[in-house]
């Protein structure tokens, strides 16, 4: 489970969708891994605008990994200036969203308290009937 | 021609074998009419569009989407994500997308970026107004039960009877609609007003006894402006298999 795929989950719970609290999910006993992919430049700038920066601020403190910047970045800060190549900021956004990935742990709803397992990178948000 | 993803390692005896319903999705939502509408929807300087297929099965569909995001919507920065119930379909979806995708980038093309298989039920766990398109081949076979979602045993530690009822038991899943063969897509039609984004577009897959001119109907008469339109179909003599394929959206993106 990628990290950026935390800004498009919520519980699924049809109590809790009315919920903010529900929302982002919480990692919890993650254990994390690294899979390099090719970064796409303009992926990551077009994806950025979608983001709930202060949902993504909180999963990626709760995962331990690099602070996001304050606000989320302009598309300015993507581009070195002199070269024209991704900028750090670019390639670090690309390594925590795209690359970073829970392999195992739970995900953990903050309004009812439910917990997703996530089992060999695939989480499971299939409830048992009695919680639908 | 646009290449189909191979699924060649997924298991027919427990996960849904691509049919000719997958490959109507295919050609539809690559004919030029889809293409025209989709980049026009999704034109090159709006954020990028993220992808849901519920359902994926082999993931032909999604692999499909994914590996030719460029063509099909004029830009690379399209995201894709699947959820299935079924947990062998997951595992068997994310090899069959990052292959499509291997394959495309080896053949110079312009894939997409895939995100994610998850387990679920239709979009449960999907943030709401999230999705840009939907895609939803359902279990469309009327059938006289609806089989359940849950309970299903992964131990590996099973007789072979066993397993053979749970295999049963998942591929019944994806075909068996339950009345009219409707139960499911009904479900999923409810749920395509909160999770479609302001320019969000479904794509249902219907069978002829699903009454898709009924379905259209009852969609028209959606609060905020939503329409449907067959826009692929297939078998059109006889056969009771009759496929078509709606595509669902709000006339006037609502802002
Ligand atoms: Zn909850």
């Amino acid at each position: 489970m990628k990290v950026l795929t935390l800004n498009f989950l919520t519980c699924a719970r049809k109590t809790c969708k009315q919920n903010p609290a529900a929302f982002p999910l919480h990692p919890k006993e993650a254990e994390l891994e690294q899979i390099e992919t090719d970064i796409n430049p303009l992926f990551i700038q077009n994806m950025l605008p979608r983001l709930d920066w202060e949902a993504m601020k909180t999963v990626t403190n709760e995962l331990g990994l690099p602070n996001l910047p304050l606000e989320t970045p302009t598309a300015e800060a993507l581009v070195d200036e002199s070269s024209g190549e991704p900028s750090q900021t670019l390639k670090d956004l690309h390594s925590l969203l795209m690359e970073t990935s829970v392999a195992s742990g739970k995900l953990v709803c903050a309004n009812c308290g439910h917990e997703y397992a996530v089992k060999e990178g695939i989480a499971n948000f299939l409830l048992p009937s009695h919680m639908v | 021609m646009l290449p189909t993803p191979s699924t060649s390692h997924v298991d027919y005896d427990r996960i849904y074998e691509p049919a000719e319903d997958s490959y109507l999705l295919l050609d539809t939502l690559s004919s030029p009419s889809e293409v025209e509408f989709l980049s026009k929807q999704f034109p090159q300087s709006e954020i990028a569009p993220l992808v849901l297929e519920v359902g994926t099965g082999s993931g032909v569909v999604l692999a499909f989407v994914t590996g030719n995001a460029g063509h099909i919507f004029g830009r690379n920065d399209v995201a894709t994500l699947g959820v299935d119930v079924n947990e062998f379909a997951c595992e068997g979806t994310i090899q069959t997308v990052q292959g499509a995708v291997k394959d495309a980038a080896a053949a110079s093309g312009n894939p997409g970026q895939f995100l994610e298989c998850c387990k679920g039920d239709l979009t449960s766990a999907v943030k709401p107004q999230s999705i840009d398109v939907l895609i939803f081949n359902p279990p469309y076979v009327p059938t006289e039960h609806l089989p359940i979602l849950t309970g299903m045993n992964y131990d590996s530690a099973m007789t072979s009877s066993q397993k053979f009822e749970r295999d049963s038991h998942l591929l019944s899943l994806s075909y068996a609609g339950g009345a009219d063969g409707m139960e499911t897509t009904n479900r999923l039609l409810d749920e395509l007003p909160v999770v479609l984004s302001h320019r969000g577009i479904g794509y249902v897959l219907l069978c002829a006894q699903n009454r898709p001119h009924d379905v259209i109907a009852r969609i028209q008469a959606w609060t905020g402006d939503w329409t449907a339109e067959i826009v692929g179909s297939s078998g059109k003599k006889a056969g009771w298999e009759k496929l078509c394929i709606l595509r669902i959206w709000r006339r006037e993106p609502c802002p």
